[in-house]
């Protein structure tokens, strides 16, 4: 019989932070811009340059080590890891590794096999790397400075993960926690949220480590899950044929679908970390800790269980709505101010859903103001607008922020209320089926409705449906 | 001309701002004595004549404006060419730096300039700091003004030896090791390393970042305490920078040794200190305890370590601070390589030279996997045991009195070639460094070759009042010491 | 005679992590240096350490911040300005893929 492998994986999660500056200099960090402009001699390595911490950096990485229930190293410092390349202008990058700022923490993930928790081993501060691109005319890199030295949290999983599904919730629970702090966006195309995969394979049962390789650039949930399936085969591929398995890192070529070892003989991987003597050590004070803990924001699990409460929501909606905070805040605010909670939450989760699904968007991406979906809810409710027509404003609301009634009425999609108007269709409609007319004399309400039809019909829809009733019900 | 040059920095100040001399004539005093002694000494490394006509004309009118008040307002100082000069070339001494431009100023040279101070040029140096005897340097050795046989000391070596020699007023050094120190004690002028954290180190190529300082070189203690007050100070751009105010020159200087508690480690007049150190001293201390200071020997712990520390911390941290130097951003680039690594490995071994590279090899050696507990961090425990020496002491006394070095000037050419023997002649200056203290090197005798002696008065972190003040009254006891300009001429 | 601290392969490793190409004459000077440095800073195994800390920071200073304030505008002119090889406002280094 074939031996049976489990797969071991542990995640190095880089996120970007959303600061207005780098972590070292007064630089801004915003993205985009021309190469090299973002820059100053610190970032840039220039000799006599020296950091000074960003305050706002040393802050967000203890909400994030507080919301993951780490330990906080209360007396902590930053030491330099030591390597040449030309992204990395001082050669070496200032990052922590003898006493990270977080430690021993876990994460509750859900996956369809239930529920799961995930150690982290360590959170710590680092700075990011330049940007290297190849010239393919004079075949050479050209490096730009501008994302060097934007902060960095590393999140270090401990090799708790069996499958590709469970790190991708893993990824999900620490994407969402970030932007509920509002610490970063965490964009993994954008590179504002990064995963390196370190795994191994060992035989079922065994309580051994297999030899774990790190696979680096992985740029999409598609492509970590591939990664994963891939480097599993190829893993338990190597053991079978009675070879071993090389601790190496690998990168992931997306084109490929496939990873190739990254090796060179001048990658030493010796990276001598030492404290760096630049920086002062930190010690948070107990008051710090207390105010940054009192300002943790509401996560989902608590949101999510104030929305059935607070607005009768089903279960499912609370947990959808509140997947991503941005979405949860669209929610709140459009039902505050519709008054209809549970309209609100169909609206956003049905035909919005829908929509950026069409357009390849994520619940982030939706932007509008709140207030326009909240006063077309209020005219679908009034009447004023029928389901069918509303769902086009929806839209329109969706792709350009319109304003729904000012909208309706140049579309003209808004009910008629003229008595006069809808009069004359059923005048019409009555004249033209005497047939049914007499049927509804003789008892047979049921006709009604067909009537209804006729004059809606006429009218393209845009009548009340109400005012046809009732006119039709006093001309007969 | 003569005058202006017999004149200390403060008093030609002085009469720089009431008028008496104009900034103009005190360069042209300085300029005229390069143009004497620069062939022989060869005290500096570059000089920017246009730079310098604007700057004279610049603080002329800063001074008559009233925007430049200051004790030094008007003052030439010659700069060490590892601390950053905006728009001037800032070498370190190496071909890595040769062309090198800084498009931003230490925070040190921005303080001197607001306080009206004129830069001169910039002053050779061992390369990178790294060396004893400013015979590292890239661009060729500096000789001590008392005989050109000799070396200046080093790494500060032009700078000391610019000031010894009548070429600048005054000087800006840097000291990881004793650099400022020693080099004052070989060409016989008053040196100040003060406490870590004093002086900004932003703009400071660093060698060792947890031991470089920059300090003030000049004639006498209340110039150095003067050039002191000005460039010390908080700078929110050196997180090493310590937030403690610093008193005006004159209160520094003032207060006598009247109680004063001296100690005098007597490790350090054990074997391997010179006979003529010895004595000159002795005649120091019998100076300081017939007025009014209590001088006694004791006994300071771990002195045969203070080296092998030394070696390892700055040695791993220069490894570190020097992989910057990649031939990307700025600096030497070799021509020959087509290769990433390639380029890295060919133009740090083409730009940096032996010494520098011998401590590259060492840092990254003792930093490396299998070697950092065995090393370096002993290295830091043995640090934290000789702070604790020292705090000890500082219970007792109020100043250690020290030689600077074992010996005065060495002949040129012959230390290089056993680097083992070269570290271990500063014995008596890297403790300092290693516990941030601050100390003052100033002349306190001559051998019998004619080389000035020096020794040093070490504090307590932060109290370099203590330290100034019995420096200044020894020097008032001591006397005029005689100047090398003055004897080239007789 | 105890064993050599810096062999051959030790040196083709500290090579490498120093970055630095050297001659044969160099290499086996510096071995040699280096060999008799280390040999004298081992010194310190005298020491006894175990009660010792490290000491990192001579400061006793802790947590020296930065607002979190955009204070430097276009860097572009100054950084490039000492470059040696540079093209569109970028550093210019062998291909690196």
């Amino acid at each position: 019989m074939a031996k049976q492998y489990e797969t071991v994986i542990g995640l190095e999660v880089h996120v970007e932070l959303a600061t207005a500056t780098k972590i070292f200099c007064g630089c801004s960090t915003k993205f985009g811009a021309a190469p090299n402009t973002h820059t100053c001699p610190v970032c840039t390595g220039m000799p006599g340059s020296l950091p000074v911490l960003n305050k706002k950096v040393v802050e967000y990485a203890l909400a994030l080590g507080m919301a993951a229930n780490c330990e906080i190293n209360r007396y902590c410092r930053f030491d330099r890891k030591n390597y040449f390349y030309p992204d990395n202008p001082q050669n070496y990058q200032i990052s922590q590794l003898y006493l990270p700022i977080c430690h021993d923490g876990h994460l509750e993930i859900t996956t369809e096999n239930g529920k799961k928790t995930i150690r982290i081993h360590e959170m710590h501060m680092e700075e990011d790397a330049g940007k290297l691109i190849h010239d393919e005319w004079e075949d050479c890199s050209l490096v730009d400075y501008n994302r060097s030295g934007v902060p960095l949290i590393e999140i270090v999983s401990e090799p708790d993960m069996r499958t590709a599904q469970e790190v991708i919730a893993y990824l999900e629970k620490l994407r969402m926690i970030c932007q509920y702090l509002g610490i970063s966006d965490c964009k993994l195309q954008e590179g504002s949220m990064r995963a390196d995969v370190n795994l191994s394979v060992r035989e079922v049962g065994s309580d051994r480590m297999g030899t774990r390789t790190e696979m680096k650039n992985l740029n999409s949930f598609k492509a970590i899950t591939h990664a994963i399936e891939g480097e599993r085969e190829r893993q338990i591929e190597l053991l079978e044929e009675g070879k071993e398995v090389i601790q190496e890192t690998r990168r992931w070529d997306d084109n490929k679908e496939s990873s190739h070892a990254m090796r060179s003989k001048e990658d030493a991987k010796d990276y001598r970390y030492f404290p760096d003597p630049d920086l002062q050590p930190m010690q948070i004070p107990t008051e710090w800790m207390e105010q940054i803990r009192s300002r943790q924001p509401e996560f989902q699990e608590e949101r999510a269980a104030r929305y059935e409460e607070q607005y009768g929501l089903p279960a499912y909606d609370a947990s959808i709505l509140t997947q991503t905070k941005h979405m949860a805040d669209m929610f709140e605010q459009t039902a505050d101010l519709c008054g209809n909670p549970k309209k609100a939450a169909n609206w956003l989760m049905g035909e919005g859903l829908r929509l950026l699904k069409e357009k390849g968007m994520e619940a982030e991406d939706m932007d509008f103001t709140p207030k326009h979906l909240a006063d077309l809810i209020q005219a679908v409710e009034g009447g004023k607008i029928n389901q069918a027509n509303a769902k086009k404003v929806f839209a329109k609301i969706l792709e350009d922020d319109v304003e729904p009634l000012a909208y309706m009425e140049k579309e003209g999609l808004l009910m008629v209320s003229d008595s006069g108007a809808i009069e004359g269709a059923v005048d019409q409609v009555l004249a033209e089926n005497p047939k049914t007319v007499e049927e509804f004399h003789s008892g047979k309400e049921k006709v009604l409705g067909f009537l209804v039809g006729q004059v809606m019909k006429k009218m393209r829809g845009k009548a009340d449906p109400g005012m046809v009733n009732e006119l039709l019900r006093k001309k007969l | 001309m003569e005058e202006i040059l017999q004149m200390s920095a403060l008093e030609l100040s002085k009469q720089i701002r009431h008028g008496s001399v104009s900034v103009k004539e005190a360069v042209e005093a300085c300029k005229k004595q390069i143009q004497t002694s620069e062939p022989q000494v060869h005290a500096y490394v570059s000089m920017d004549e246009k730079i310098l006509a604007h700057r004279i004309k610049e603080v002329e009118e800063g001074i008559k404006s009233g925007r430049y008040t200051g004790p030094l307002a008007g003052v030439p100082i010659a700069v060490k060419d590892n601390i950053c000069t905006r728009g001037q070339k800032t070498t370190c001494s190496s071909k890595m730096l040769e062309n090198f431009v800084p498009t931003y100023d230490a925070q040190a040279v921005k303080q001197l300039e607001d306080a009206g101070m004129v830069i001169l040029g910039k002053t050779n140096m061992d390369e990178f700091a790294m060396g004893s005897t400013t015979e590292t340097s890239a661009f060729g050795v500096t000789r001590n003004p008392w005989n050109p046989e000799h070396v200046p000391g080093g790494s500060s070596g032009g700078s000391c030896a610019a000031v010894a020699a009548g070429e600048a007023v005054m000087a800006l050094g840097s000291d990881t090791g004793g650099s400022i120190r020693q080099p004052s004690a070989y060409c016989g002028v008053t040196g100040l390393k003060p406490t870590y954290g004093r002086v900004s180190r932003y703009g400071l190529i660093a060698y060792a970042s947890s031991l470089d300082q920059i300090g003030p070189i000049g004639k006498n203690v209340k110039d150095c305490a003067a050039l002191f007050e000005i460039i010390a100070g908080h700078d929110s751009k050196d997180s090493t920078s310590a937030d403690v105010p610093v008193e005006s020159y004159d209160s520094l200087v003032s207060g006598g040794l009247s109680g004063m508690r001296i100690g005098i480690p007597k490790e350090y007049l054990a074997e391997g200190c010179d006979e003529e150190v010895k004595k000159a001293l002795a005649d120091a201390v019998h100076t300081l305890s017939k007025n009014g200071a209590v001088v006694e020997f004791f006994s300071l712990g771990m002195v045969d370590y203070v080296i092998p520390a030394y070696y390892i911390i700055a040695c791993a941290e220069a490894s570190s601070n020097l992989e910057r130097f990649d031939g990307v951003k700025y600096g030497y680039r070799t021509p020959g390589a087509t290769e990433l690594h390639e380029m890295y490995k060919k133009s740090r071994a083409e730009g940096f030279g032996e010494e520098v590279k011998r401590r590259i090899l060492l840092g990254s050696f003792v930093l490396s996997a299998g070697y950092y507990d065995a090393y370096y961090m002993k290295a830091l425990r043995a640090k934290g045991l000789i702070k604790k020496e020292f705090d000890k002491a500082f219970q007792k006394y109020d100043c250690i009195l020290a030689p600077a070095s074992p010996t005065t000037a060495p002949k040129i050419g012959t230390s290089l070639s056993d680097p083992l023997q070269m570290y271990l002649s500063d014995i008596y200056t890297v403790a300092v460094n290693l516990a941030g203290l601050p100390a003052v090197s100033l002349p306190c005798g001559m051998d019998s070759r004619g080389l000035p002696i020096g020794m040093q008065l070490i504090g307590d972190c932060f109290q370099e009042k203590k330290i100034l003040r019995a420096a200044a009254a020894y020097e008032q006891l001591r006397g005029e010491f005689p100047k090398a300009w003055a004897k080239e001429e007789k | 005679m105890s064993e050599r601290k810096i062999d051959e392969a030790t040196m083709d490793n500290v090579e490498i992590l120093a970055k630095l190409a050297l001659t044969p004459q160099e290499r086996q000077k510096a071995m040699d240096e280096m060999e008799k440095i280390l040999t004298y800073v081992e010194k310190l195994n005298e020491l006894d350490t175990d009660q010792a800390e490290p000491l990192v920071h001579i400061l006793p200073e802790v947590n020296v911040f930065r607002e979190d304030q955009v204070t430097n505008g276009d860097g572009r002119k100054d950084s490039l300005a000492n470059a040696p090889k540079a093209k569109e406002d970028q550093y210019i280094v062998p291909k690196t893929v």
